[in-house]
Protein backbone atom coordinates (compact mmCIF):
# COMPACT_ATOMS: atom_id res chain seq x y z
CA UNK A 1 0.00 0.00 0.00
CA UNK A 2 1.20 3.73 -0.81
CA UNK A 3 0.18 6.94 -0.38
CA UNK A 4 -0.11 9.68 -2.73
CA UNK A 5 -1.32 13.53 -2.26
CA UNK A 6 -1.72 15.16 -5.39
CA UNK A 7 -2.06 19.29 -4.78
CA UNK A 8 -3.42 19.38 -1.62
CA UNK A 9 -4.73 22.87 -0.53
CA UNK A 10 -6.58 24.08 2.60
CA UNK A 11 -7.55 27.29 3.80
CA UNK A 12 -8.51 28.03 7.07
CA UNK A 13 -11.54 30.76 8.19
CA UNK A 14 -12.00 30.93 4.31
CA UNK A 15 -14.26 34.19 3.37
CA UNK A 16 -12.91 35.68 7.22
CA UNK A 17 -11.00 38.63 8.03
CA UNK A 18 -8.72 36.44 9.62
CA UNK A 19 -8.68 33.34 6.60
CA UNK A 20 -5.25 31.92 5.79
CA UNK A 21 -3.88 29.46 3.90
CA UNK A 22 -2.47 26.36 5.86
CA UNK A 23 -1.03 24.48 2.95
CA UNK A 24 -1.10 25.04 -0.33
CA UNK A 25 -0.03 22.86 -3.49
CA UNK A 26 1.53 19.63 -1.56
CA UNK A 27 1.99 16.92 -3.72
CA UNK A 28 4.27 13.87 -2.46
CA UNK A 29 4.23 9.94 -2.45
CA UNK A 30 5.02 7.46 0.19
CA UNK A 31 5.40 3.76 -0.26
CA UNK A 32 4.46 0.69 1.53
CA UNK A 33 7.08 0.30 4.68
CA UNK A 34 8.94 3.79 4.46
CA UNK A 35 9.03 5.98 7.80
CA UNK A 36 8.61 9.40 6.73
CA UNK A 37 10.12 12.40 8.86
CA UNK A 38 8.14 16.00 8.58
CA UNK A 39 10.19 19.13 9.80
CA UNK A 40 9.09 22.23 9.46
CA UNK A 41 8.83 25.31 11.60
CA UNK A 42 5.97 25.83 13.76
CA UNK A 43 2.90 26.72 11.51
CA UNK A 44 4.25 25.50 8.74
CA UNK A 45 1.21 23.21 8.10
CA UNK A 46 2.87 19.72 9.14
CA UNK A 47 -0.25 19.42 11.52
CA UNK A 48 -2.65 20.22 9.12
CA UNK A 49 -1.62 18.13 6.25
CA UNK A 50 -1.49 15.14 8.70
CA UNK A 51 -5.22 16.20 9.62
CA UNK A 52 -5.76 15.85 5.98
CA UNK A 53 -4.45 12.33 5.72
CA UNK A 54 -7.03 11.12 8.05
CA UNK A 55 -9.65 12.80 6.91
CA UNK A 56 -10.53 15.09 9.87
CA UNK A 57 -10.30 18.05 7.48
CA UNK A 58 -11.25 18.51 3.85
CA UNK A 59 -8.92 19.76 1.45
CA UNK A 60 -10.08 22.65 -0.73
CA UNK A 61 -8.75 20.83 -3.27
CA UNK A 62 -6.33 18.01 -4.38
CA UNK A 63 -5.99 14.31 -3.92
CA UNK A 64 -5.32 12.05 -1.39
CA UNK A 65 -5.10 8.43 -2.76
CA UNK A 66 -4.36 5.61 0.23
CA UNK A 67 -4.08 2.23 -1.58
CA UNK A 68 -6.55 2.38 -3.85
CA UNK A 69 -9.30 4.62 -2.31
CA UNK A 70 -9.60 8.37 -3.29
CA UNK A 71 -10.00 9.61 0.52
CA UNK A 72 -10.98 12.98 -0.68
CA UNK A 73 -14.04 11.76 -2.80
CA UNK A 74 -17.56 12.45 -2.01
CA UNK A 75 -19.51 9.12 -0.25
CA UNK A 76 -16.20 7.84 1.56
CA UNK A 77 -16.88 6.01 4.49
CA UNK A 78 -14.81 7.97 7.48
CA UNK A 79 -14.90 4.43 9.44
CA UNK A 80 -12.56 2.62 7.01
CA UNK A 81 -10.44 5.17 6.74
CA UNK A 82 -9.71 5.87 10.32
CA UNK A 83 -9.19 1.57 10.43
CA UNK A 84 -6.19 2.21 7.81
CA UNK A 85 -5.02 5.08 9.26
CA UNK A 86 -4.06 6.09 13.13
CA UNK A 87 -3.30 9.43 13.74
CA UNK A 88 -1.90 9.89 17.28
CA UNK A 89 -2.11 13.98 18.12
CA UNK A 90 0.52 15.80 20.09
CA UNK A 91 0.44 15.63 23.74
CA UNK A 92 -1.84 12.22 23.17
CA UNK A 93 -2.11 11.79 26.65
CA UNK A 94 -4.56 14.24 27.17
CA UNK A 95 -7.13 12.19 25.53
CA UNK A 96 -7.11 9.55 28.14
CA UNK A 97 -10.82 9.28 29.83
CA UNK A 98 -11.49 5.57 31.04
CA UNK A 99 -11.03 4.38 34.27
CA UNK A 100 -8.37 1.30 33.38
CA UNK A 101 -5.63 1.61 30.55
CA UNK A 102 -7.72 -2.03 29.19
CA UNK A 103 -10.69 0.06 28.92
CA UNK A 104 -9.14 2.87 27.36
CA UNK A 105 -6.91 0.97 24.88
CA UNK A 106 -10.22 -0.92 23.68
CA UNK A 107 -12.08 2.37 22.51
CA UNK A 108 -10.66 2.84 19.26
CA UNK A 109 -10.80 -1.08 18.15
CA UNK A 110 -14.49 -1.05 19.78
CA UNK A 111 -15.43 1.83 17.85
CA UNK A 112 -14.19 -0.56 14.80
CA UNK A 113 -16.55 -2.98 15.79
CA UNK A 114 -14.49 -6.14 16.52
CA UNK A 115 -15.80 -9.43 18.43
CA UNK A 116 -14.53 -8.89 21.93
CA UNK A 117 -12.10 -12.23 21.70
CA UNK A 118 -10.10 -9.61 18.80
CA UNK A 119 -10.40 -6.76 21.40
CA UNK A 120 -8.84 -8.31 24.14
CA UNK A 121 -6.55 -9.56 22.13
CA UNK A 122 -5.21 -6.88 20.30
CA UNK A 123 -4.97 -3.96 23.50
CA UNK A 124 -2.59 -7.37 25.03
CA UNK A 125 -0.28 -7.15 21.76
CA UNK A 126 -0.64 -3.28 21.95
CA UNK A 127 -0.14 -1.96 25.43
CA UNK A 128 2.86 -4.86 25.02
CA UNK A 129 4.47 -3.18 21.56
CA UNK A 130 4.47 0.27 23.48
CA UNK A 131 6.96 -1.46 26.01
CA UNK A 132 4.61 -2.08 29.03
CA UNK A 133 3.74 -4.73 31.13
CA UNK A 134 0.34 -5.95 30.03
CA UNK A 135 -0.59 -7.83 33.42
CA UNK A 136 0.65 -5.36 35.52
CA UNK A 137 -1.06 -2.44 33.76
CA UNK A 138 -4.74 -3.49 32.37
CA UNK A 139 -6.44 -2.53 35.64
CA UNK A 140 -4.87 0.33 36.72
CA UNK A 141 -6.03 4.06 35.96
CA UNK A 142 -4.30 6.03 33.11
CA UNK A 143 -4.66 8.99 34.91
CA UNK A 144 -2.34 7.48 37.97
CA UNK A 145 0.74 6.91 35.29
CA UNK A 146 3.73 8.73 34.65
CA UNK A 147 3.80 11.37 32.18
CA UNK A 148 5.87 8.60 29.60
CA UNK A 149 4.01 6.06 30.34
CA UNK A 150 0.65 7.87 29.98
CA UNK A 151 1.69 8.13 26.38
CA UNK A 152 2.68 4.90 25.97
CA UNK A 153 -0.98 4.02 26.50
CA UNK A 154 -2.75 7.03 24.45
CA UNK A 155 -0.44 5.46 21.76
CA UNK A 156 -1.53 1.80 22.26
CA UNK A 157 -4.87 3.21 21.75
CA UNK A 158 -4.21 3.90 17.83
CA UNK A 159 -1.76 0.89 17.35
CA UNK A 160 -4.69 -1.39 18.55
CA UNK A 161 -6.64 -0.25 15.36
CA UNK A 162 -4.01 -1.81 13.76
CA UNK A 163 -3.59 1.29 11.21
CA UNK A 164 -1.53 0.56 7.81
CA UNK A 165 -0.31 4.34 8.38
CA UNK A 166 0.31 5.20 11.51
CA UNK A 167 0.95 9.06 12.03
CA UNK A 168 2.69 10.50 14.96
CA UNK A 169 2.96 14.00 15.48
CA UNK A 170 5.78 15.51 17.96
CA UNK A 171 5.45 12.11 20.09
CA UNK A 172 8.65 12.72 22.17
CA UNK A 173 7.28 16.54 23.29
CA UNK A 174 7.90 17.45 26.38
CA UNK A 175 9.35 14.29 27.98
CA UNK A 176 12.69 13.72 29.75
CA UNK A 177 15.60 12.19 27.76
CA UNK A 178 15.09 8.44 29.11
CA UNK A 179 11.50 8.39 27.93
CA UNK A 180 12.49 10.52 24.53
CA UNK A 181 14.91 7.51 23.57
CA UNK A 182 12.26 4.89 24.90
CA UNK A 183 9.58 6.69 22.51
CA UNK A 184 11.81 6.38 19.51
CA UNK A 185 12.63 2.28 20.70
CA UNK A 186 8.93 1.73 20.84
CA UNK A 187 8.36 3.61 16.94
CA UNK A 188 10.97 1.35 15.84
CA UNK A 189 9.53 -1.42 17.37
CA UNK A 190 6.28 -0.83 15.77
CA UNK A 191 7.68 -0.43 12.69
CA UNK A 192 9.19 -3.48 12.87
CA UNK A 193 6.07 -5.38 13.57
CA UNK A 194 3.53 -3.87 11.91
CA UNK A 195 5.61 -2.73 8.53
CA UNK A 196 3.50 0.06 7.84
CA UNK A 197 3.89 3.27 6.52
CA UNK A 198 4.74 5.76 9.71
CA UNK A 199 5.16 9.21 9.46
CA UNK A 200 6.99 11.35 12.11
CA UNK A 201 6.19 14.62 12.85
CA UNK A 202 9.09 16.28 14.60
CA UNK A 203 11.23 19.17 15.78
CA UNK A 204 14.45 16.87 16.59
CA UNK A 205 16.72 16.70 13.62
CA UNK A 206 19.13 14.26 15.29
CA UNK A 207 15.81 11.66 15.86
CA UNK A 208 14.54 12.64 12.01
CA UNK A 209 18.20 11.73 10.64
CA UNK A 210 18.85 8.41 12.22
CA UNK A 211 14.96 7.19 12.00
CA UNK A 212 13.31 8.29 8.40
CA UNK A 213 13.42 6.85 4.83
CA UNK A 214 12.72 10.11 3.42
CA UNK A 215 12.24 13.41 4.84
CA UNK A 216 9.19 16.08 3.97
CA UNK A 217 10.58 19.87 5.30
CA UNK A 218 7.42 21.97 5.25
CA UNK A 219 7.66 25.53 5.17
CA UNK A 220 5.14 28.72 5.21
CA UNK A 221 2.50 25.60 3.78
CA UNK A 222 4.27 24.57 0.90
CA UNK A 223 6.46 21.11 0.84
CA UNK A 224 9.83 22.48 0.23
CA UNK A 225 12.08 18.99 0.39
CA UNK A 226 11.22 15.85 -0.16
CA UNK A 227 13.93 13.14 -0.48
CA UNK A 228 16.02 10.83 1.61
CA UNK A 229 17.81 12.41 5.17
CA UNK A 230 21.04 12.91 3.16
CA UNK A 231 20.06 14.72 0.35
CA UNK A 232 17.77 16.82 3.07
CA UNK A 233 20.29 17.38 5.16
CA UNK A 234 23.15 18.53 2.64
CA UNK A 235 21.23 21.49 2.41
CA UNK A 236 22.08 22.89 5.64
CA UNK A 237 21.72 26.44 4.53
CA UNK A 238 18.40 26.21 3.12
CA UNK A 239 17.32 24.78 6.05
CA UNK A 240 18.62 27.74 8.60
CA UNK A 241 17.41 29.97 6.60
CA UNK A 242 14.16 28.30 7.05
CA UNK A 243 14.35 28.19 11.00
CA UNK A 244 15.26 24.61 11.10
CA UNK A 245 18.60 22.67 12.56
CA UNK A 246 20.84 20.36 11.03
CA UNK A 247 21.61 17.22 12.98
CA UNK A 248 24.70 17.62 15.69
CA UNK A 249 26.54 15.39 13.17
CA UNK A 250 26.37 17.13 10.01
CA UNK A 251 27.01 20.08 11.71
CA UNK A 252 30.08 19.13 13.22
CA UNK A 253 30.80 17.70 9.74
CA UNK A 254 30.39 20.22 7.65
CA UNK A 255 32.63 22.67 10.25
CA UNK A 256 35.63 20.41 10.30
CA UNK A 257 35.34 20.13 5.84
CA UNK A 258 35.36 24.25 6.24
CA UNK A 259 39.04 23.68 8.37
CA UNK A 260 39.58 21.42 5.30
CA UNK A 261 39.43 17.84 6.53
CA UNK A 262 38.07 15.58 3.56
CA UNK A 263 34.79 13.72 5.02
CA UNK A 264 32.73 12.33 1.99
CA UNK A 265 29.02 11.94 2.08
CA UNK A 266 26.51 12.86 4.80
CA UNK A 267 26.74 11.26 8.21
CA UNK A 268 22.90 11.16 9.81
CA UNK A 269 24.14 10.33 13.59
CA UNK A 270 27.01 10.89 15.41
CA UNK A 271 28.52 7.23 15.69
CA UNK A 272 28.78 7.34 11.69
CA UNK A 273 30.44 10.49 11.96
CA UNK A 274 32.99 9.35 14.80
CA UNK A 275 33.79 6.53 12.25
CA UNK A 276 34.06 8.62 9.23
CA UNK A 277 36.50 10.98 11.22
CA UNK A 278 38.30 8.01 13.18
CA UNK A 279 38.78 6.96 9.22
CA UNK A 280 40.32 10.10 8.48
CA UNK A 281 42.86 10.54 11.39
CA UNK A 282 44.22 6.88 11.80
CA UNK B 1 -17.91 20.63 13.18
CA UNK B 2 -17.20 24.29 12.70
CA UNK B 3 -16.61 25.74 15.97
CA UNK B 4 -14.46 28.37 15.11
CA UNK B 5 -16.74 29.99 12.81
CA UNK B 6 -19.14 31.22 15.69
CA UNK B 7 -19.17 34.61 15.44
CA UNK B 8 -21.30 35.95 18.09
CA UNK B 9 -19.38 37.73 20.68
CA UNK B 10 -15.90 37.82 18.97
CA UNK B 11 -14.08 40.52 18.41
CA UNK B 12 -13.62 41.90 15.12
CA UNK B 13 -9.73 43.84 14.48
CA UNK B 14 -10.27 47.48 13.79
CA UNK B 15 -9.50 50.83 13.81
CA UNK B 16 -12.63 53.13 13.12
CA UNK B 17 -14.26 55.91 15.21
CA UNK B 18 -16.45 53.23 16.93
CA UNK B 19 -13.33 51.33 18.12
CA UNK B 20 -11.64 53.92 19.53
CA UNK B 21 -14.38 54.92 21.57
CA UNK B 22 -13.75 54.96 25.59
CA UNK B 23 -15.21 51.43 26.49
CA UNK B 24 -17.30 52.94 29.26
CA UNK B 25 -18.96 55.11 26.46
CA UNK B 26 -19.70 52.19 24.67
CA UNK B 27 -21.15 49.90 27.41
CA UNK B 28 -23.08 52.91 29.19
CA UNK B 29 -24.72 53.65 25.21
CA UNK B 30 -25.48 49.29 24.56
CA UNK B 31 -27.35 49.57 28.17
CA UNK B 32 -29.43 52.53 27.08
CA UNK B 33 -30.01 51.30 23.80
CA UNK B 34 -31.36 47.86 24.75
CA UNK B 35 -33.61 50.13 27.23
CA UNK B 36 -34.71 52.63 24.42
CA UNK B 37 -35.72 49.38 22.64
CA UNK B 38 -38.58 48.99 24.75
CA UNK B 39 -39.64 52.37 25.30
CA UNK B 40 -39.90 51.84 21.94
CA UNK B 41 -43.62 50.41 19.71
CA UNK B 42 -44.46 51.89 16.44
CA UNK B 43 -42.32 51.90 13.58
CA UNK B 44 -41.54 55.17 13.22
CA UNK B 45 -39.88 54.44 16.59
CA UNK B 46 -38.25 51.28 15.23
CA UNK B 47 -36.90 52.92 11.89
CA UNK B 48 -34.84 55.61 14.12
CA UNK B 49 -34.18 52.94 16.46
CA UNK B 50 -32.85 51.23 13.08
CA UNK B 51 -31.23 53.99 11.47
CA UNK B 52 -29.11 54.91 14.88
CA UNK B 53 -27.80 51.42 14.36
CA UNK B 54 -27.62 51.26 10.73
CA UNK B 55 -25.04 54.56 11.26
CA UNK B 56 -23.26 53.01 13.97
CA UNK B 57 -22.31 49.77 11.80
CA UNK B 58 -20.91 51.63 8.75
CA UNK B 59 -18.82 53.62 11.17
CA UNK B 60 -17.46 50.54 12.45
CA UNK B 61 -16.64 49.63 9.53
CA UNK B 62 -17.55 45.84 10.26
CA UNK B 63 -19.38 43.82 7.14
CA UNK B 64 -22.58 43.23 7.86
CA UNK B 65 -22.77 39.60 6.76
CA UNK B 66 -20.06 39.09 9.45
CA UNK B 67 -22.77 40.92 11.78
CA UNK B 68 -25.44 38.93 10.51
CA UNK B 69 -23.85 35.57 10.85
CA UNK B 70 -23.68 36.05 14.42
CA UNK B 71 -27.67 35.79 14.32
CA UNK B 72 -27.63 32.26 12.98
CA UNK B 73 -27.49 30.73 15.88
CA UNK B 74 -30.73 32.80 17.71
CA UNK B 75 -32.78 32.62 14.39
CA UNK B 76 -34.60 30.16 16.13
CA UNK B 77 -35.45 31.69 19.06
CA UNK B 78 -36.95 34.68 16.89
CA UNK B 79 -38.78 32.21 14.64
CA UNK B 80 -40.35 31.10 17.81
CA UNK B 81 -41.34 34.24 19.14
CA UNK B 82 -42.44 35.21 15.66
CA UNK B 83 -44.93 32.47 15.59
CA UNK B 84 -46.03 31.98 19.49
CA UNK B 85 -47.09 35.71 19.19
CA UNK B 86 -48.61 35.92 16.02
CA UNK B 87 -51.12 33.04 17.20
CA UNK B 88 -51.70 33.17 21.11
CA UNK B 89 -52.87 36.98 20.60
CA UNK B 90 -56.82 37.76 20.61
CA UNK B 91 -57.90 40.65 19.06
CA UNK B 92 -59.73 41.42 15.33
CA UNK B 93 -59.51 38.46 13.39
CA UNK B 94 -57.54 38.58 10.14
CA UNK B 95 -57.09 34.86 8.77
CA UNK B 96 -58.26 31.80 10.28
CA UNK B 97 -57.64 28.06 9.31
CA UNK B 98 -58.59 25.03 11.64
CA UNK B 99 -57.93 25.84 15.22
CA UNK B 100 -55.58 28.63 13.97
CA UNK B 101 -56.31 32.54 13.67
CA UNK B 102 -54.06 35.07 13.66
CA UNK B 103 -55.19 38.40 14.58
CA UNK B 104 -53.89 42.00 13.90
CA UNK B 105 -52.26 42.80 17.08
CA UNK B 106 -51.30 39.45 17.51
CA UNK B 107 -49.25 40.03 13.72
CA UNK B 108 -48.27 43.33 15.28
CA UNK B 109 -46.71 42.52 18.34
CA UNK B 110 -45.02 39.63 17.01
CA UNK B 111 -43.25 41.41 14.33
CA UNK B 112 -42.28 44.18 16.97
CA UNK B 113 -40.51 41.47 18.93
CA UNK B 114 -38.88 39.74 16.29
CA UNK B 115 -37.46 43.45 14.94
CA UNK B 116 -37.11 43.89 19.27
CA UNK B 117 -34.97 40.97 19.20
CA UNK B 118 -33.09 41.32 15.93
CA UNK B 119 -31.73 45.08 16.85
CA UNK B 120 -31.44 44.35 20.40
CA UNK B 121 -28.68 41.02 19.42
CA UNK B 122 -26.79 43.28 16.69
CA UNK B 123 -26.59 46.01 19.22
CA UNK B 124 -25.01 44.08 21.92
CA UNK B 125 -22.97 41.67 19.33
CA UNK B 126 -21.81 45.32 17.86
CA UNK B 127 -20.54 46.28 21.87
CA UNK B 128 -18.22 43.10 21.22
CA UNK B 129 -17.29 43.14 18.02
CA UNK B 130 -15.86 46.89 18.69
CA UNK B 131 -14.74 46.31 21.75
CA UNK B 132 -11.53 44.28 22.83
CA UNK B 133 -12.28 41.71 25.62
CA UNK B 134 -9.77 43.36 27.77
CA UNK B 135 -10.96 47.11 27.73
CA UNK B 136 -14.34 46.15 27.92
CA UNK B 137 -13.81 44.52 31.27
CA UNK B 138 -11.43 47.25 32.02
CA UNK B 139 -14.91 49.56 31.27
CA UNK B 140 -16.58 47.41 33.15
CA UNK B 141 -14.95 47.60 36.36
CA UNK B 142 -14.86 51.38 35.87
CA UNK B 143 -18.74 51.53 35.37
CA UNK B 144 -18.77 49.23 38.95
CA UNK B 145 -16.00 50.53 40.90
CA UNK B 146 -18.58 53.52 42.53
CA UNK B 147 -20.06 50.61 44.57
CA UNK B 148 -16.73 49.39 46.08
CA UNK B 149 -18.05 51.49 48.83
CA UNK B 150 -21.08 49.08 49.35
CA UNK B 151 -18.33 46.41 49.05
CA UNK B 152 -18.63 44.96 45.66
CA UNK B 153 -15.66 43.77 44.35
CA UNK B 154 -15.63 45.36 41.36
CA UNK B 155 -11.76 44.71 40.28
CA UNK B 156 -12.44 40.77 41.15
CA UNK B 157 -15.08 40.52 39.11
CA UNK B 158 -13.57 42.21 36.39
CA UNK B 159 -10.73 39.92 37.05
CA UNK B 160 -12.97 37.20 36.61
CA UNK B 161 -14.61 38.43 33.49
CA UNK B 162 -11.47 38.67 31.91
CA UNK B 163 -9.87 35.52 32.60
CA UNK B 164 -13.30 33.72 31.63
CA UNK B 165 -13.17 35.70 27.83
CA UNK B 166 -9.57 35.03 27.83
CA UNK B 167 -10.02 31.12 28.12
CA UNK B 168 -13.23 31.18 25.97
CA UNK B 169 -11.03 30.24 22.85
CA UNK B 170 -8.68 28.28 24.76
CA UNK B 171 -11.15 25.81 25.52
CA UNK B 172 -12.91 25.65 22.44
CA UNK B 173 -9.75 24.67 20.71
CA UNK B 174 -9.12 22.02 23.47
CA UNK B 175 -12.57 20.76 22.53
CA UNK B 176 -11.35 20.64 19.41
CA UNK B 177 -8.44 19.00 19.40
CA UNK B 178 -9.98 16.40 21.80
CA UNK B 179 -12.60 15.47 19.55
CA UNK B 180 -10.31 15.20 16.63
CA UNK B 181 -8.44 13.09 18.92
CA UNK B 182 -11.21 10.70 19.68
CA UNK B 183 -12.36 10.61 15.91
CA UNK B 184 -9.42 9.83 15.61
CA UNK B 185 -9.71 6.48 17.15
CA UNK B 186 -12.79 6.13 15.16
CA UNK B 187 -15.42 7.92 17.58
CA UNK B 188 -18.69 9.02 16.29
CA UNK B 189 -20.69 12.23 17.28
CA UNK B 190 -23.28 12.80 14.53
CA UNK B 191 -25.42 9.09 14.09
CA UNK B 192 -27.06 7.11 16.41
CA UNK B 193 -30.19 8.33 19.03
CA UNK B 194 -30.27 10.55 21.87
CA UNK B 195 -28.84 8.42 24.45
CA UNK B 196 -25.63 7.38 22.16
CA UNK B 197 -24.78 10.82 21.37
CA UNK B 198 -24.94 11.94 24.85
CA UNK B 199 -22.80 8.54 25.87
CA UNK B 200 -20.71 9.66 22.92
CA UNK B 201 -19.94 12.97 24.67
CA UNK B 202 -18.29 10.95 27.57
CA UNK B 203 -14.66 10.64 25.79
CA UNK B 204 -14.95 14.58 25.28
CA UNK B 205 -15.96 15.65 28.60
CA UNK B 206 -13.33 14.07 31.10
CA UNK B 207 -10.57 15.34 28.80
CA UNK B 208 -11.78 18.48 28.73
CA UNK B 209 -12.07 18.89 32.60
CA UNK B 210 -9.25 17.47 33.40
CA UNK B 211 -7.53 19.83 30.67
CA UNK B 212 -9.78 23.01 32.26
CA UNK B 213 -8.59 22.29 35.80
CA UNK B 214 -5.35 22.04 34.74
CA UNK B 215 -5.26 25.17 33.32
CA UNK B 216 -6.68 26.58 35.71
CA UNK B 217 -4.20 25.35 38.40
CA UNK B 218 -1.35 26.75 36.32
CA UNK B 219 -2.89 29.95 35.41
CA UNK B 220 -3.12 30.49 39.47
CA UNK B 221 0.17 29.59 40.07
CA UNK B 222 1.67 32.00 37.59
CA UNK B 223 -0.84 34.51 39.37
CA UNK B 224 0.89 34.19 42.24
CA UNK B 225 3.93 34.12 41.35
CA UNK B 226 3.62 37.74 40.37
CA UNK B 227 2.31 38.10 43.14
CA UNK B 228 -1.51 38.46 42.60
CA UNK B 229 -3.37 39.34 45.25
CA UNK B 230 -0.96 41.38 47.43
CA UNK B 231 -3.02 43.86 48.59
CA UNK B 232 -1.79 46.96 46.61
CA UNK B 233 -3.20 49.08 44.75
CA UNK B 234 -2.63 48.29 41.33
CA UNK B 235 -2.12 50.67 37.81
CA UNK B 236 -2.59 50.24 34.48
CA UNK B 237 -0.59 50.74 31.24
CA UNK B 238 -3.25 51.95 29.19
CA UNK B 239 -5.20 54.05 31.24
CA UNK B 240 -8.48 55.16 29.93
CA UNK B 241 -8.75 59.07 29.11
CA UNK B 242 -12.59 60.13 27.96
CA UNK B 243 -11.53 62.25 24.90
CA UNK B 244 -12.76 65.07 23.07
CA UNK B 245 -14.29 62.06 20.47
CA UNK B 246 -16.02 60.78 23.61
CA UNK B 247 -17.71 63.78 24.24
CA UNK B 248 -18.91 63.89 21.00
CA UNK B 249 -20.32 60.77 20.77
CA UNK B 250 -22.58 61.30 24.10
CA UNK B 251 -23.74 64.14 22.50
CA UNK B 252 -24.63 62.71 19.66
CA UNK B 253 -26.27 59.78 21.40
CA UNK B 254 -27.81 61.49 23.95
CA UNK B 255 -29.50 63.39 21.08
CA UNK B 256 -30.62 59.90 19.45
CA UNK B 257 -32.08 58.75 22.58
CA UNK B 258 -34.17 62.13 22.90
CA UNK B 259 -35.55 61.59 19.27
CA UNK B 260 -36.71 58.15 20.40
CA UNK B 261 -38.42 59.34 23.74
CA UNK B 262 -40.09 62.39 22.00
CA UNK B 263 -41.11 60.27 19.31
CA UNK B 264 -42.73 58.37 21.92
CA UNK B 265 -44.30 61.04 23.83
CA UNK B 266 -45.45 63.21 20.91
CA UNK B 267 -46.71 59.99 18.80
Amino acid sequence: MSIEVRGLTHIYSEGLPHESIAIEDVTFKAEAGQLVGIIGHTGSGKSTLMQHLNGLLKPKSGTIVIGETDITADGVVMRDIRRKIGLVFQYPEYQLFEETVAKDVAFGPRNLGLSEEEIDARIEEAVEMVGLDYHAIKNVSPFDLSGGQKRRVAIAGVIAMKPEVLILDEPTAGLNPKAHEDILEMVKTIHRNENNIIFLVSHNMNDIARMSDKVLVMDHGKLVMDGTPEDVFSRGEELKAMGLDVPDSMEIVSKLKAKGMDIKGACLTMDEAADKIAEILK
Amino acid sequence: MAIRDITLGQYYPGSSWIHKLDPRVKIMATILYIVALFVVDDFIGFAIAAAGLASVIIISKVPLSYILRGLKPVFLIISFTLIINMFMIKGEVLVSFWIFEITREGLRTAIFMAIRLILLIIGSSLLTLTTKPISLTDGIEALLSPFKKIGLPAHDLAMMMTIALRFIPTLMEETDKIMKAQQARGADFESGNLMSRAKALIPILVPLFISAFRIAHDLAMAMEARCYGCDIKRTRMNGMKFAGRDVAASILYVLFLAAIILQRVLM
